[in-house]
């Protein structure tokens, strides 16, 4: 058999500056939960989140190196996760703001 | 079809089924199918996830009593915990692309070792959940309720629910992670993963990178949004 496998091998320094990363963003979402910033800290708390997310898939799962069709199902599976929580929470957090008969 | 192979230089190896031209081809294969494998998952729990984001709308101030009643730390350092089992499961994927043997078998064992105080944490955890009645059942009882009646605490109790929920369907992923990771180590100890063969590594790590994903949403969720408040 040809040897014609071309997977893309990371160096470990890569892998550990995105362990390190990850370290310190937790280190950071810690931390800033303490502080009192009303309603964003659940914004903070999620983008922090999103980011780590991020770097485990794109470098740890190799979503950097993948092929354009599995990106696309990534991608496609994220946008029916946003479907699943936009309409849901749409439709729970308008409730209250016209008055329904009956309710 | 055999002497077909044959003209095309192939031989069916672990390395390439008959099915595919190239072994890149199946390679790109089996990733595809682990990834829409795993987009189930992300429904699977994107359902919770938007249970907890609906009753924790409903009901804020008893979910951000209940949720700060949970050790911040330990959960912390259960992050730190799963962030590293990651690193050492990247790390032995590589050492399988790069058939480094031993060193396969050596970041595997981490991985599961690290796998194995992630539950032990988790374990005692919920054990001190069971300690202060805060498991859902009759002698549940959260403290520093406002008003402290029957109804906050049914909705203190749907708190907990969703927790127990969250976090036992995410440790029984890390069970089921720990089995397939005894698996690879038994296998790879065989000498059988090499830069042509790696697939089993490489997808088990896709797993093992995606039940680390899950509790990366599920410490903040959980644990940090609404700390400040205390």
């Amino acid at each position: 058999m040809s040897n014609d496998t071309h997977q893309h091998v990371d160096s470990v320094t890569t892998y550990v500056l995105v362990f390190v990363g990850l370290i310190c963003l937790t280190v950071a979402t810690t931390a800033v939960a303490f502080v009192d910033l009303g309603p964003f800290s659940v914004v903070v708390a999620l983008g922090i989140a999103c980011c780590k997310m991020l770097l485990v898939a794109l470098f740890f799962m190799h979503v950097r190196h993948s092929t354009k069709l599995t990106r696309l199902v990534v991608l496609g599976g994220l946008l029916w996760l946003g479907i699943l929580l936009l309409l849901t929470l749409g439709d729970v957090m308008s409730r209250g703001w016209v008055g329904v008969p009956g309710r | 079809m055999a002497s077909d192979a044959h003209v095309h230089g192939h031989e069916e190896t672990l390395a390439l089924r008959e099915q595919f031209d190239t072994a890149d081809q199946q390679k790109d294969a089996s990733t595809l199918g682990m990834w829409i494998f795993l987009i189930t998952e992300v429904m699977f729990f994107g359902g919770l996830f938007l249970a907890y984001t609906v009753y924790r709308h409903t009901y804020p101030d008893v979910f951000a009593v209940a949720s700060t009643s949970i050790n911040v730390y330990w959960g912390a350092a259960n992050t730190v915990v799963l962030l590293c089992s990651s690193l050492t499961m990247v790390l032995a994927v590589r050492a399988a692309q790069l058939g480094q043997k031993q060193m396969i078998v050596l970041f595997l064992i981490l991985t599961l070792l690290l796998g194995g105080v992630f539950l032990g944490v988790k374990a005692k955890e919920w054990y001190d959940k069971y300690e202060e009645h805060h498991i859902p059942g009759p002698t549940f009882h959260l403290e520093g309720l406002n008003p402290d009646n029957a109804v906050s605490q049914g909705h203190a109790q749907l708190f907990f629910s969703l927790y127990f929920a969250m976090t036992g369907l995410h440790a029984l992923h890390m069970v089921i992670g720990a089995g397939l990771l005894l698996y690879l180590i038994v296998e790879a100890r065989k000498g059988i993963y090499s830069p042509e063969y790696n697939t089993p590594v490489d997808l088990i790590g896709l797993y093992w990178h995606f039940v680390d994903i899950i509790w990366i949403f599920l410490f903040p969720l959980l644990y940090l949004i609404d700390r400040h408040m205390k």
